[in-house]
């Protein structure tokens, strides 16, 4: 079996200190403002924009943190540091899957 | 139930990621905070210069205005510059976190944020705010408005310093026999008189009143803020106190009261400056030879007759702008060396010599 995208430690620490409730509205929150991170990435990555890159990745990387989304946020760390020059559109493919794993488990996490 | 070590504060959290946002500001107000936020740096700052906030935290990447630029204007803004600004970041690299320090903020906290660290480090910062506002609020009571607020303006530190400047002691003559002569009431009116003219004669020649002693007080001019000509500007306050006073006793003779006088000694020369006290309770003061010998000048005042006496650095600082007599050396306790003593001329007849 994969590893777990979202780590359970972190997670139930975020529960323990924000309580549960306001943890199942911020995972809403992290479930809109994330798809559009990864949009801006594909755009600046088309349009050869560093710097909005940088931010984009910098987002990510900060809220797939909050949440435990370590393989997530590990992935939109290199591509923070390494920038534009070393990214790829199968890097950000692979960035897409890492989300989409943890948005899985943030969804079934909210609703248990 | 939050649990708060510190009374509640107002602040404001200034992130651009919604995620964030809500996270610091829930956080916070789990700690009973009061908390508003703003989505990047020029928001913060208009709502920071609208409203009365004790701390910002601070996110550095931000749209249209980043945390760099808030930390820069913040600096730049007398009302502002001495807000505490927590940042929290998941900036990478140590420049940024020491570019900020320097820039002015208090802490950095790195993203996600810890919340035991959280509210260690606010409380931390509310601590020293609450220091602070207290030093102002002390130094606003004891200094000119001009003082007070250049005092501000330049920042002013804890730690003592060697400064040039002048002290001076005053007190009522004969104070004990005033206070059984005449009921309470009248002696608390007669004190406050007192002060309120020996408050205007000092702090109008640049003087900073830093402590009142039952019936007298003592006063620096030189700190905490340099003054050019100090050893004028005490010798000139001290003609008007005693002009002042004299002015007093007229009107309390015409009331059939009592006369008053006041002695007055200045001593001129190095001193350390600085804040002594407890965290809760702070004084400006000045401490040294200089400070002991205006002490002992004053309390010659009875023996000497005269109601001004001064220090050879006094007299030769003021040349021969305002007339001075020369009474010779006066041992005084504590002094290996007798000290020379001079008296100020002025129109007023001598301090009463029946002791107090």
């Amino acid at each position: 079996m994969a590893a777990a995208a979202i780590d359970a430690g972190v997670y139930a620490e975020l529960q323990a200190t924000a309580g549960a409730d306001f943890v199942r509205e911020l995972v809403d929150t992290f479930l809109e403002e994330a798809p559009p991170m990864l949009a801006e990435l594909g755009e600046a990555l088309a349009a050869g924009s560093a710097e909005p890159f940088r931010r984009a990745a910098h987002s990510l990387k900060s809220n797939a943190s909050t949440f435990g989304a370590l393989a997530l946020a590990a992935t939109a760390r290199d591509l923070e540091l390494q920038g534009l020059a070393a990214a790829t559109p199968a890097g950000l493919a692979a960035l897409k899957a890492q989300y989409d794993a943890a948005a899985v488990e943030l969804k079934a996490l909210r609703d248990a | 139930m939050p649990e708060t070590n510190h009374a509640p504060a107002r602040l404001l959290v200034a992130d651009d990621n919604k995620v964030n946002r809500l996270l610091l500001t829930r956080s916070l107000e789990l700690q009973g905070h009061t908390v508003a936020s703003a989505p990047n740096g020029r928001v913060a700052l208009e709502m920071l210069r609208g409203g009365a906030f004790d701390l910002l935290l601070l996110d550095m990447e931000m749209p249209e205005m980043n945390g760099f630029e808030v930390l820069e204007q913040l600096a730049a803004d007398r009302a502002l510059r001495d807000l505490p600004v927590i940042v929290t970041s998941s900036l990478e690299g140590l420049g940024n976190v020491v570019r900020c320090i320097e820039l002015g903020a208090e802490d950095y906290l790195a993203k996600p944020v810890n919340a035991v660290l959280l509210k260690a480090r606010i409380g931390a910062s509310l601590e020293k705010k609450r220091l602070r506002d207290q030093q102002k609020e002390l130094v606003r009571r004891f200094a000119t408005p001009e003082v007070a607020q250049d005092l501000q303006q330049s920042g002013f530190s804890l730690a003592g310093r060697r400064v040039r400047g002048s002290v001076m002691f005053c007190d009522i003559r004969n104070f004990t026999a005033l206070v059984e002569s005449q009921p309470p009431e009248e002696t608390i009116e007669l004190l406050n008189t007192f002060y309120t003219l020996m408050f205007d004669a000092i702090s109008g020649n640049g003087g900073v009143v830093n402590q009142m002693i039952g019936d007298g007080l003592m006063a620096i001019f030189g700190a905490p803020l340099p003054l050019a000509d100090h050893a004028g500007a005490a010798v000139r306050a001290a003609l008007e106190m005693i002009e002042l006073i004299d002015l007093l006793g007229s009107e309390r003779a015409d009331a059939g009261r009592a006369p008053i006088r006041i002695g007055i000694g200045v001593a001129t020369g190095e001193m350390v400056a600085g804040y002594t006290g407890t965290q809760a309770r702070a004084t400006y003061t000045c401490i040294g030879d200089t400070v002991n010998l205006a002490a002992r000048l004053e309390a010659h005042t009875k023996v000497a007759l005269r109601a001004i006496l001064v220090d050879a650095e006094t007299c030769a600082e003021l040349g021969d702008r305002i007339a001075m007599e020369r009474l010779g050396a006066v041992a005084f306790r504590g002094k290996a060396l007798p000290v020379e003593v001079f008296a100020v001329a002025c129109g007023v007849p001598a301090a009463d010599a029946a002791g107090s």
